[in-house]
């Protein structure tokens, strides 16, 4: 068989990127940047003409993220505590993000492969899952008290069944034809668990990471409506009571920023581990 | 014939029972193949060719009768026995190194070793430059020589390929029957091939076994003693393929009426 006749085929993939990459990764970014200064400049027009007296111009927010994040203008409670409210909000979410994914991910292995564990897991979490977080919210507080651990298990909570049930999927839809051929090679019995389970799953399980991660984003607000002293959801919660609203507004903005970084890093480990993929690169 | 056939097939039926109803996939097929043999299974769809190709890997097992290996009982899938797959079954997070070496590691080889048989075959079905490539990033052809490479890497003495070329375009089709051959005569494989196209057949096969449907059954053998390269061009080919045709055709027809 000849290498000559092979190369006009197809050629190897791994090539790298020819010059002039960074026009290619500067159009993307512009067009990224379209909607939202589109919002921006609809918000200002909106301000400007009176529209609303109750919401603060984009100008007024700035004002206020400025001081929020290092201090200096308006010198209150909440001048330069930015990073201290997004840590508090950060070890939560990845907190409560990593338990769930270290109970879901094997759990979902175990629900998808051992048909055991199958029977007597599935009817009993399908059964929780149509609860939302938020209707947990008063019993979390009876378990884990005012506090910190409770919006940690409202995140554990959120994150947990998309986790689950994406692994669960991955598990169930390995194509048999992957289990024939490791078996016709010699790989058999638990070996395939690793081998072949584990490997075909890894898409859908990143699937279930990246919903799980932006539902801990998502729900840490609730969770830190249970009293907590920090976070951002805290400072959200006290900025409405304080009519604060351009604090309002920059508690959001925060914990939008901070959700899609978490994103990216959970892609960028997905797009390392999922090379393979074609469908995986985002 | 008094030779101990690599293959015994006897008196074997598979019947599959699909909601309630029974479907005869097989009826009472017997056939040997010899060590070193190429055997086409060719035949209409549903005749049975790949249920009988299937309970020679393992994957089924007969519903009565015997399946025979060296003539023991076949007990399920084993590497002694490799299946090339029409949709070519790799493992699309392995390259196609690591494709190639997944039957010696999963044996537990030592890592030189799997390296080294590796190597070999890349370099036998002339993809070493494609070694770290993943397999969506291959065309359908070189797939398919990386899946036979796979179970030559593992020491399949017996190959086992149901339509591997079917979804090929025929000039693709045609190097690859050809690289088939090569490797056959140069490594003593004993091939059991099922097909659509009595011409590939007639092209590959030291014996072609032609089936027909409902219930699925070996309805004749024809022994092909063109001398190889065949020239598929040639009269005797012709003759041949006027032949075969002529039977899959006469029970097209009986069926129809
Ligand atoms: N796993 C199965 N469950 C139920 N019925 C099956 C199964 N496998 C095959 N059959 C049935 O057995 C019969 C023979 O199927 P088989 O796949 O062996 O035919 P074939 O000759 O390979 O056909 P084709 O040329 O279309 O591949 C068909 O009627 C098919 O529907
Ligand atoms: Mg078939």
């Amino acid at each position: 068989m000849s290498d000559a006749t092979l190369a006009s085929t197809a050629p190897p993939a791994a090539a790298a990127f020819p010059a002039g990459g960074l026009r290619r990764r500067l159009v993307p970014l512009g067009l990224a940047l379209v909607a939202p200064c589109a919002l921006l400049l609809v918000w200002q027009v909106a301000v400007q003409s009176g529209m609303t007296r109750l919401i603060p111009s984009p100008h007024e927010v700035a004002e206020e993220m400025v001081d929020f994040a290092v201090g200096g203008i308006w010198d209150d409670a909440f001048s330069g505590t930015l990073l201290t409210h997004l840590f508090a909000s950060m070890q939560r979410v990845y907190g409560g993000f990593a338990l769930a994914a270290l109970v879901a991910v094997p759990l979902g292995l175990l629900i998808g492969r051992v048909a055991l564990v199958r029977q007597v897991m599935d009817p009993f979490l399908q059964l929780m899952r149509p609860v939302p977080v938020t209707a947990w919210l008063p019993l979390s507080m009876i378990l884990f008290g005012l506090g910190a651990r409770s919006a940690f298990f409202l995140v554990f909570l959120g994150a947990f069944y998309p986790i689950l049930l994406n692994t669960v999927f991955g598990v169930r839809s390995v194509e048999p034809r992957l289990f024939e051929a490791a078996e016709m090679l010699g790989c058999r019995g638990n070996a395939q668990f690793f081998k072949v389970v584990l490997p075909a799953s890894l898409p859908s399980i990143f699937t279930g990471l990246r919903l799980g991660l932006g539902l801990a984003w998502f729900v840490i607000v609730v969770g830190e409506m249970t009293g907590v002293p920090q976070g951002l959801g805290a400072v959200i919660m006290d900025a409405r009571t304080l009519s604060r609203t351009e604090l309002v507004i920059c508690g959001m903005i925060v914990i939008g920023l901070a959700g899609f970084v978490s994103d990216r890093i959970v892609v960028a480990v997905m797009n390392r581990l999922l090379r393979w993929s074609p469908l995986h690169h985002v | 014939m008094s030779k101990l056939p690599i293959v015994d097939i006897r008196n074997v039926s598979k019947v599959f029972t699909v909601g309630g109803g029974e479907i005869a996939a097989l009826r009472d097929a017997t056939l040997t193949v010899q060590k070193g043999e190429f055997v086409c299974l060719i035949g209409a769809s549903g005749c049975g060719k790949s249920t009988l190709l299937r309970i020679v890997a393992g994957f089924e097992s007969p519903s009565s009768g015997e399946a025979l290996m060296w003539n023991k009982p076949i007990p399920g899938p084993g590497p002694d026995r490799g299946m090339v797959f029409q949709d070519y079954g790799l493992f699309p997070w392995l390259t196609v190194r690591e494709n190639i070496g997944f039957g010696p590691a999963s044996r537990g080889r030592p890592k030189a070793e799997i390296r080294e048989t590796a190597e070999r075959f890349m370099a036998l079905v002339g993809l070493t430059r494609f070694a770290d490539v993943y397999p969506h990033q291959l065309s359908g052809g070189m797939k398919q020589r990386v899946a036979i490479a796979r179970v030559l890497a593992n020491d399949a003495e017996l190959v086992l390929m149901d339509e591997p070329f079917g979804a090929l375009d025929a000039m693709t089709r045609e190097r690859l029957q050809d690289d088939l051959l090569t490797l056959w005569g140069r490594t003593g494989l004993t091939v059991v091939f099922v097909t659509h196209s009595i011409e590939e057949a007639i092209f590959l096969a030291d014996r072609v076994v032609v089936m027909e449907p409902s219930p699925g059954r070996i309805a004749s053998e024809h022994r092909i003693t063109l001398p190889r390269p065949r020239d598929v061009a040639s009269p005797e080919f012709n003759e041949i393929r006027r032949e075969l045709s002529a039977r899959l055709h006469s029970h097209h027809a009986k069926t129809a009426a």
